[in-house]
């Protein structure tokens, strides 16, 4: 640790902190339908998609309606991705002459992007045709971002509004959120990025002989357009199998903070403009600091963790920081910064090798996922998750007072809080269960690559990424056997690991979000009761601390026994395996 | 449910003609047009052919009298990058860094005596994320100027000159951390050699 290690941090999030309200209040206008700067570019082609799909973006939904759309929008786009992957072979763009993928990766990969995980069983510069990656993944790493900030913006309209049963039209959310926020921004990223020095080309691999005669091939493609989409819209899925650390995906200083920048911006934005929207920003500004302190938390943990060491390096003589899987142009700051932020929000993305932090250093990022990935999260997805959370606080608070619970005035009944149960809990049961029948039957054994706890630790990694739809590995683990021969020949897959994690990460995605767009339509038409002196507040410092206690206390506490039996062990014992 | 299915169909096509097609393919060609050496891999030439990209880093074991990149689990394979995946308590771990600590103390210790284990900066004895990482650090570099000045037989002033002209600081001084670019240190010592 150093403090120039320290100040980086910092300065980190106070340009993040300064940048939330902006991006914030854009977004509120944005889909308030509100004119902002680039209605005058951007109005004719929105207009342009609302009538080739014919639909009216004034005809709005109530819940059922929105959350019909989204299924079957959801499932149309994973069922077109499957079918690009199964057909990459007669695909054009594809100069390396990659053939079309097995069952059951495509499978795995195609649930895996649709719902934004970006999961990735298969190495991308080995696996996967410049089509492929293109029409897609860039498209899904756009679509599946898009899908959950629209949830979000109906799931706000469920608090915000004061009567009526509609919550908004799904088309006109997802379009204008592909048009006004993701587009322009990750134009803008693409250019400074391609400009610090990623790659962004068509062309075939580049053979060269090495300054000492050995022959070697540079992969390369269009990366920088999808390297932007992939940290902004929290998916994580890289071009290169090694993701950020790659230095044609993430080459300096420059480029590393951009691209964590380009992580947090919407999430982060996100909370300002629930503020806006619900009429108080100090109340979007109340769930941004439950965000940032449970961030910083883990920053601080695995920053310590890592520039302490790691046994197996202790063991040899070697003094220093833990630089197994590490980049020099990043350090241990940046790698920690990084590693801790991927994994609050569902990003995925990595900068340096998970699997080889430290046992303590590697339970923040998976105790990070425990959360649920409301700490930020998915893009939209973080928050309408976080909003769960809330409910749930004001409900445990108002347990403790005796008073009907409320949040921004609307009472919370028995219904809702069922269905923020079923929201919350959903996932640490399915990991729970993943994780065990993986580690208890023979299913799970071909995937794993390390021995001893940390064998346990990837499997229970595996599943809690993928059911949280995060994406990032403890790479070790493995659902594809890649082939020696070139093209691709002969690769198959390990079926029960991209079967179960496919399922996870529909299971994962889809049942929060079904949850809390039925709690928005129970609210949606509930009246609101004017502030009083008996209100319990919400925008205070001590709610925050009880929320961050409720998150704590129901995410990461059942993970506790699972999390004692992996990285713990590791992290306590100088013992090695 | 029919006007949805549709709807979405229609969305689909579109949706991946704007961004599967058009985004990736417009940000292409502007970067090419804008950006031509760095949006192709910032190739490095000598003598007019390509030996590499000052992005990623490559084996120089077989010339002993050239700055070493740091250990690579995939033999320096840029078209098939992969983590070493070690776990931190890994017994092959431990072994890895004992084979690597020993090769570098016998490669470095001749020019710099006094050099232990405990001396040795720990990049250059763990492997790189990547696979491919162009830089060392500032103090493993400074190790092997040592090295690298008497095989060629340059005043170490001027090496360490080299190791200063070649290193990438902090970007705007304040993100990142400092290393030394090896492709671009050793075509300068290749150069001062000439």
């Amino acid at each position: 640790m150093t403090v120039q290690g320290w100040f980086q941090i910092v300065l980190f999030f106070v340009v993040l902190t300064a940048l939330t309200p902006l991006i914030g209040g854009y977004m509120a206008r944005v889909f308030g339908g509100e004119r902002v700067f680039l209605t005058p570019v951007l109005g004719p082609v929105e207009r342009l998609f609302y009538r080739l799909m014919r639909t009216d973006p004034e005809r709005e939904q109530d819940w059922k309606g929105y959350a019909r759309t989204v299924i079957v929008f959801n499932l149309l786009s994973f069922l077109a991705l499957y079918l690009i992957l199964r057909t990459q072979g007669i695909h054009p763009f594809n100069p390396q002459g990659f053939h079309s993928g097995t069952w059951d990766v495509s499978f795995n990969t195609a649930a895996s992007f649709v719902t934004n995980t970006n999961w990735q069983f298969y190495a991308g510069e080995t696996t996967l045709s410049n089509f492929s990656q293109m029409a897609g993944l860039t498209v899904q790493n756009f679509v599946s971002a898009a899908v959950g900030i629209a949830v979000l913006v109906a799931v706000i309209r469920g608090f915000s509004r004061r009567s009526g049963k509609t919550l908004g039209n799904f088309w006109a959310d997802l379009i204008r959120s592909l048009l006004y926020v993701l587009l322009p921004i990750s134009l803008i990223g693409a250019f400074v990025l391609v400009s610090q020095g990623v790659i962004q080309t068509l062309g075939a691999n580049i053979d060269f002989t090495t300054l000492t005669g050995a022959k070697s091939t540079l992969a390369v493609g269009p990366v920088a357009s999808q390297e932007v989409i992939k940290e902004l819209g929290t998916n994580g899925g890289g071009f290169f199998n090694v993701n950020s650390a790659m230095p044609f995906e993430n080459p300096n200083g420059i480029s590393n903070v951009l691209e964590l920048l380009l992580i947090l911006i919407i999430p982060a934005g996100l909370t300002a403009m629930f503020g806006r929207m619900v009429g108080s920003r100090r109340q979007g500004w109340a769930l941004y600091s439950a965000m940032l302190i449970l961030l910083v938390v883990g920053v601080v943990v695995v920053y310590a963790a890592e520039a302490h060491g790691s046994p197996a390096q202790h063991a040899a003589g070697v003094l220093g920081g833990n630089f197994e899987g590490k980049e020099t142009r990043f350090g241990i700051t940046n790698s920690a910064l990084w590693s801790a932020i991927t994994t609050v929000t569902s990003c995925g993305a990595v900068n340096a090798a998970l699997d080889s932090l430290t046992g303590i250093g590697g339970a923040v990022p998976m105790s990070n996922m425990m959360l649920g990935e409301v700490v930020f999260g998915g893009v939209g997805s973080g928050l309408y998750g976080m909003l769960l959370f809330v409910l749930l606080a004001v409900f445990i608070a108002g347990l403790m007072v005796g008073r009907t619970p409320e949040y921004l005035g609307k009472k919370i009944e028995a219904r809702d809080v069922k269905l923020v149960m079923i929201g919350t809990l959903a996932m640490p049961l399915l990991v729970l269960f993943a994780v065990s029948l993986a580690t208890a039957t023979k299913y799970g054994a071909p995937s794993l690559f390390n021995a001893g706890p940390q064998g346990f630790s990837e499997h229970l990694y595996a599943y809690t990424s993928q059911a949280n739809n995060n994406g990032s590995a403890f790479a070790g683990y493995t659902g594809y056997v890649q082939p020696n021969s070139p093209g691709n020949t002969g690769a198959f897959g390990i079926t029960y690991a991209d079967i179960a994690g496919g399922l996870s990460m529909f299971v994962g995605r889809f049942v929060p979000l079904l949850a809390a767009l039925a709690v928005a339509g129970s609210l949606v038409s509930k009246r609101v009761a004017p502030l009083g002196p008996g209100t319990m507040r919400t925008d205070t410092p001590i709610f925050v601390v009880l929320l961050i206690g409720v998150i704590l206390l129901v995410a990461l506490l059942t993970f506790v026994p699972a999390l004692l039996l992996g990285p713990v062990v590791q992290g306590l014992t100088p013992q090695l395996f | 449910m029919r006007k949805d299915l549709i709807s979405s169909l229609v969305a689909i096509v579109a949706l991946t003609v704007m961004f599967g097609l058009a985004y990736p393919l417009v940000v292409t060609g502007v970067s090419q047009v804008v950006f031509p050496g760095r949006a192709d891999g910032s190739q490095v030439k000598k003598d007019g052919k390509v030996v590499g990209s000052r992005l990623i880093g490559q084996d120089f074991s077989k010339d002993q009298s050239l700055f070493q990149s740091r250990p690579s689990p995939t033999d320096y394979n840029p078209a098939g990058t992969a983590f070493s995946n070690l776990g931190p308590n890994s017994k092959d771990l431990k072994d890895a860094i004992v084979k690597n600590a020993a090769a570098y103390l016998k490669r470095e210790r001749p020019y710099n005596r006094g050099l232990t284990k405990a001396g040795i900066p720990p990049d250059a004895v763990q492997t790189s994320a990547s696979g491919v990482d162009p830089q060392i650090s500032v103090a493993n570099a400074r190790i092997q100027a040592g090295r690298v000045a008497a095989r060629n037989r340059l005043p170490k002033a001027k090496v360490l000159a080299l190791v200063k002209d070649n290193t990438d600081n902090r970007a705007l001084g304040l993100f990142g951390e400092p290393g030394v670019n090896v492709l671009d240190l050793n075509l300068a010592i290749q150069g001062a050699t000439r």
